[in-house]
């Protein structure tokens, strides 16, 4: 992973400092809230319901042991425990007072971590694949590139007021674990007949109100142009984004209303107008960057070790390592999915004391290094297979080895009016109930992947249009109810959801969902048909009919 | 339970204004007395829309005491108690729905 | 509202002069854009120097043949979280050579100070005095940049590889 030089160190203490004056002149009167609002979003602070909410960056989704050590003590020191992890790949913190913010910073800081640009007007974390670097078949690690693109972004001079909220995403895999199609930049990395790498890029993708899949402006921007072509399509997006309406105010809107053929142009133009740009990279630089990646040093292990072999006369032991355990780009080691979706639990949490148990168990098993997937789990990328029954072992007395990624009751839920100031309803307790309905492994074995997305508002934070069912609540007579959508997915075939009728009530979101899993059950053409690929096959009426029938 | 920041100023029953305190972001209530507090039942209420602008008014002004305030409406019980009259009030006055996270035994 | 100009608080001798109203003699002024485009030359041939305060949806470009005989150019943002002068800012310096005064107008805020001086700003109309004192120390609050701006400072990467090169030179 990325080490900190004193050059990325100096930054961040800077901008620690700057903080720290500004809420003092904030506490003091000498800024009034609407001059310090935005100030203080450009540092991941939220105003939220009961509390500040802190959002941590954590870059393409790779932490440290140390980091996540840190993590755990915010938790502690400034929090109430336990953090919670997002869809964007950052944490956050949801009881954190304003005036010990500053130090919680400077705590951070000295770990490397930052929480710049989580919120505001600028460009956020440039999420990635969170199996970067040790997924088979990789072209190559795409951290590499969105660090680069994280250092061009940090304080961007030009780009730190613009329209609205900007968001990256990087894949390297022809699976596309990063959602890069509903970004505002999506960015594929691959290589050209000529052998060369370069990206094929996005525009104009994002969720919301208004949900769109990103639309391809350019098939390949070669690798030395990434950062001159961004700028081109930041520039003019800075300058014609539409800023009289916050609804209107994202660049797919502006993508949207200009055609992508002239938005194209408009990005074309703005970039042969750039010339010889000082922002082309050239090898060195990359080279530069790609060396502060530090690798593990891999032994040569077996494929099949006999710890593993003994281990597997444990059902339990089998079943969680057939679902959290995913095949390594190097022999003998594996990639473990740690679940923070526990029966009955808010889905995305974990505790400072789970925390620091997993950095530890980062430390003896991973090469010091953790992953934090925008499906709100963690991941250990380096794991020798012969670790895994004694992994398996620690992750469970600490309640992070439930067998359910990808599964029915691994869902990805945002904050909801249990936290969130923006919320219509909740979302927390509606994926509680989900977990328990679905609690039985064989039952959610049997199922097969199915990803649930909730949202509390139409803020789409929880990427329900993109869920192979999506929950999304409203508010009706002040009540809480729920559009169910079905058949989205966030992938390299990224599709919005299909909503199947009326809204539901609170108390009966939970029954519908287990309508629409038994008409799954009943309809699909074999076991290993997924369910959203039976959606696509009999479409939305089937599913309908079997949800309303008594409703 | 609309976001408040996108509500107009309709009153429809007693209402208060509610905010965050600056420095810790706690839940608060605007005094008669032109101040906050953290108990509902210190809140000032009012029933019409030009009380309840008014009372929004001075409290925007007070950004170094709270930050955000917008008018929430109550429900106030035949002894006089003031309670929180929607959901998302509830949940601002006693707290997340749901059990907070514990580490298992 | 003081003006800030070259590091610190300076007077400002340039009359804001509202369309319609007679120009002052042969001092220095600033014009609006629609002023100045309905009769350049005019403004121009006229004793006193000129500057042009252009708004922030329009494109420099229209402003670009008069560039080099302008003295002041001041740009606007109508709220400190409009961010569109920084673009047009960074356009008029690195983009069409523009060398004399770049002038920032509008809710000027002492966080902001350090993106203006990186995009080209030069000139500070100051919303709040005590922002005008803090500038010279808020202008010292970064010593490290990840992005190369016309402003000449050298990016963080650029450093390493100097670094890099000095070591393996001594060696």
């Amino acid at each position: 992973m990325y080490a900190y030089d004193e050059l990325d160190r100096t930054l961040i203490n800077e901008r620690v400092e700057e903080f720290r004056d500004q809420v003092k002149r904030r506490l003091s009167g000498e800024l009034t809230e609407d001059e310090f609002k935005m100030l203080r979003l450009q540092n991941g602070v939220y105003l939220q319901l009961h509390a500040y909410m802190f959002r941590v960056a954590i870059p393409y989704g790779t932490l440290s042991s140390n980091q996540l050590r840190r993590l755990a003590h915010v938790a502690r020191r400034y929090d109430r425990g336990y953090g919670h992890f997002t869809t964007r790949q950052n944490i956050q913190f949801n009881w954190i007072k304003l005036a010990e913010l500053p130090d919680a910073l400077a705590d951070l800081a000295e770990v490397g971590i930052h929480a710049m640009q989580t919120s505001g007007n600028n460009t956020r974390n440039v999420t990635s694949d969170q199996w970067a670097g040790v997924a088979p078949g990789e072209i190559e690690d795409p951290r590499i590139w969105s660090e680069l693109l994280r250092q061009y972004t940090t304080l961007h001079p030009e780009f730190s007021f613009l329209p609205r909220k900007f968001k990256f995403a990087i894949t390297a895999s022809a699976h596309d674990r990063a959602a890069i199609k509903v970004h505002d930049i999506g960015l594929r990395l691959h290589r050209n007949a000529q052998g060369e790498t370069g990206f094929e890029v996005l525009v104009g993708g994002g969720l919301g109100r208004t949900p769109f899949i990103g639309k391809t402006i350019k098939p390949f921007v070669h690798g030395r142009d990434l950062l001159s072509y961004v700028e081109a399509i930041l520039r003019v997006y800075n300058q014609y984004g539409r800023r009289d309406n916050i609804y209107k105010a994202r660049i797919k809107i502006l993508v949207h209303e200009l055609g992508i053929d002239k938005f194209a142009k408009e990005v074309e133009d703005e970039w042969l107008a750039m010339g010889d740009s000082a922002l082309t990279l050239d090898d060195a630089v990359i080279e530069e960057i790609r060396s502060r990646f530090a690798y593990p040093a891999y032994e040569k292990l077996s494929h099949m070790p006999d710890e593993l072999k003994q281990a597997a006369h444990d059902p339990l032991f089998e079943r969680w390592r057939k679902n959290s355990v995913f095949t390594h780009k190097v022999q003998g080691y594996a990639i473990v999915t740690l679940s923070l979706k526990p029966v009955g639990g808010p889905p995305g949490d974990a505790t400072a004391d789970q925390m620091d148990a997993v950095a530890d168990l980062a430390d003896k098993y991973s090469f010091g290094e953790i992953r934090v997937g925008h499906e709100q789990n963690l991941a250990l990328p380096h794991v020798a297979k012969r670790d895994l029954p004694v992994l398996w072992n620690a992750l469970d007395k600490i309640g992070l080895a439930t067998p359910n990624v990808n599964l029915v009751s691994d869902i990805i839920a945002c904050p909801g009016l249990d936290y969130c100031s923006l919320a219509n309803a909740r979302s927390i307790p509606i994926a509680q109930e989900l977990t328990r309905r679905f609690a039985n492994h064989d039952t959610a074995d049997l199922i097969g992947r199915l990803h649930i997305n909730i949202s509390g508002c139409i803020n789409a934070c929880g990427h329900h249009h993109v869920g192979h069912i999506g929950i999304l609540g409203v508010e009706k007579n002040g009540e809480e109810f729920y559009q169910i959508t079905i058949g989205g997915r966030a992938d390299e075939n990224a599709e919005l959801g299909v909503l199947i009728g009326p809204a539901v009530p609170y108390g009966e979101v939970a029954d519908v969902v287990e309508d629409i899993v038994e008409a799954y059950l009943a309809l699909r053409a074999r076991p290993d048909e997924l369910f959203v690929d039976a959606v696509k096959r009999l479409g939305v009426e089937p599913f309908r009919e079997r949800v309303y029938a008594t409703r | 339970m609309t976001s408040p920041l996108q509500q107009k100023i309709k009153i429809t029953g007693p209402s208060i204004v509610t905010a965050n305190r600056t420095f810790d972001g706690a839940v608060v209530y605007r005094t008669a007395a032109k101040g906050w507090s953290t108990d509902l039942s210190d809140a000032a209420i009012v029933r019409t829309a030009d009380e309840a602008r008014a009372l929004l008014a001075e409290s925007i002004d007070d950004d170094i005491g709270a930050v955000g305030p917008y008018i929430a409406p109550v429900e106030i019980k035949a002894s006089g108690k003031i309670k929180p009259g929607n959901l998302r009030e509830h949940i601002r006055a006693q707290g997340v729905t749901i059990d907070l996270l514990s580490v298992p035994a | 509202m003081p003006l800030v100009k070259n590091g610190r608080v300076a007077t400002d001798s340039f009359a804001h002069v509202p369309d319609g109203a007679e120009l002052p003699g042969d001092s220095a002024v600033l014009v609006t854009a629609a002023r100045f485009l309905d009769g350049p030359e005019a403004l121009l041939q006229r004793e006193g120097k000129l500057g042009v305060i252009w708004p922030n949806n329009r494109d420099v470009d229209d402003l670009v043949p008069w560039l080099d005989r302008l003295a002041v150019i001041a740009l606007v943002f109508p709220t400190f979280r409009d961010g569109r002068a920084y673009s047009q800012a960074r356009l008029l310096r690195e983009r069409h050579g523009y060398d004399g005064e770049l002038r920032a107008t509008g809710q000027v805020l002492r966080d902001q100070f350090v993106f203006m001086l990186r995009a080209g700003f030069d000139a500070f109309e100051v919303k709040k005095e005590s922002d005008a004192e803090a500038f010279a120390a808020t202008s010292k609050r970064y010593s490290v940049f990840y992005q190369p701006t016309g402003d000449g400072r050298i990016t963080a990467l650029h450093r390493r590889m100097q670094q890099r090169h000095s070591e393996s030179a001594g060696q």
